[in-house]
């Protein structure tokens, strides 16, 4: 509550499609960032969450992506932007249990078509655009510090 | 319920963690092999029992701040996914029950789920 992160804080990561070997560690980092920073647990849940599933979604799903975080007084952005496939049907991929996630990928314990609809519920404002052939932007925004009105 | 209470009720080997098992209290449990369900519906510091044992356990409970992680039907998880845990500090057990008959164990105990 009283303790406030410097005023602006930018990072990116890169993600491979297909790299399960490093899977995750994006939204590692950024969990262990915001933890440093002293931004609070719950929120720190719900941003590494977002980051995750949409760190998980470009490795799934796209070629490769970048990953990004900032840090603003009072709100955190995760912005999630990848050259791929994209969604042709982006209404049908947000509802819940939507998936085309193949066997060997659900064998690894995705697939639950749960992940586009997390970055919502974990989020106080979302969007997704994307480009069939081309590729997927996502973009979240989670508010801390009283400001938050908590979604999830 | 403790992670120790856990451990025994379930006969469980502990595969890293075993300092803390008393200390841990577990409000909730979660039976679960789809990873993005648990960061639905899991809540922090639940228990989660699975039978997968890849590293996106490991992730999935640091991202949801989960309590430890059982791996049932006597499943061992790799070198490298037991070091992982250790260095973020969640405990990992591994029991030779089943997943149905392990959350039937710890529910009997009075361990509870999510269901609002
Ligand atoms: N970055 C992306 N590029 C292309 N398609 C995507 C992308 N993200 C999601 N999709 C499509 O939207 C569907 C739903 O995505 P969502 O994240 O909700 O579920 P999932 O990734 O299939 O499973 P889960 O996230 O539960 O492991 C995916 O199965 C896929 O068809
Ligand atoms: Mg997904």
């Amino acid at each position: 509550m009283d303790m406030n992160p410097s005023p602006s804080l930018e990072l990116s990561y890169p993600v491979e499609g297909n790299d399960f070997a490093t899977a995750g560690e994006a939204a590692t980092r950024i969990k262990r960032m915001l933890k440093q920073i002293g931004i609070d647990p719950e929120t720190t849940r719900r941003v590494a969450i977002v980051a995750y599933e949409a760190e998980m979604n470009i490795i799934i799903h796209a070629t490769r992506g970048i990953l990004k975080l900032r840090v603003l007084p009072g709100v955190i952005e995760v912005r999630a932007e990848d050259i791929g496939p994209g969604i042709p049907d982006i209404p049908l991929a947000m509802q819940e249990g939507y998936s085309t996630a193949p066997e060997h990928i659900r064998e690894m314990g995705f697939g639950a078509g749960m992940g586009l609809p997390n970055m919502k519920r974990f989020s106080d404002e979302f969007w997704i655009e994307s480009q069939v052939g081309k590729g997927t932007k996502v973009a979240a925004r989670i508010y801390y510090d009283g400001s938050s009105d908590r979604g999830g | 319920m403790t992670l120790a209470e856990v451990r025994d009720i379930l006969e469980a080997e502990v595969l890293t963690g075993e300092e803390n098992l008393d200390d841990i209290e577990v409000p909730r449990g979660c039976g679960c092999d789809l990873m993005s369900d648990v960061l639905a519906f899991a809540e922090r510091r639940t228990l989660l029992l699975t039978g997968l044992t890849n590293a996106q356990v490991i992730r999935t409970a640091e991202m949801n701040d989960l309590a430890a992680i059982v791996f049932v039907r006597g499943k061992r998880p790799p070198c490298e996914v037991i070091e992982m845990a250790k260095e973020r500090g969640i405990p990992l057990l591994r029991t030779k029950y089943p997943l149905f008959e392990s959350c039937g164990m710890l529910y009997k105990a009075g361990l509870r789920g999510h269901l609002k």
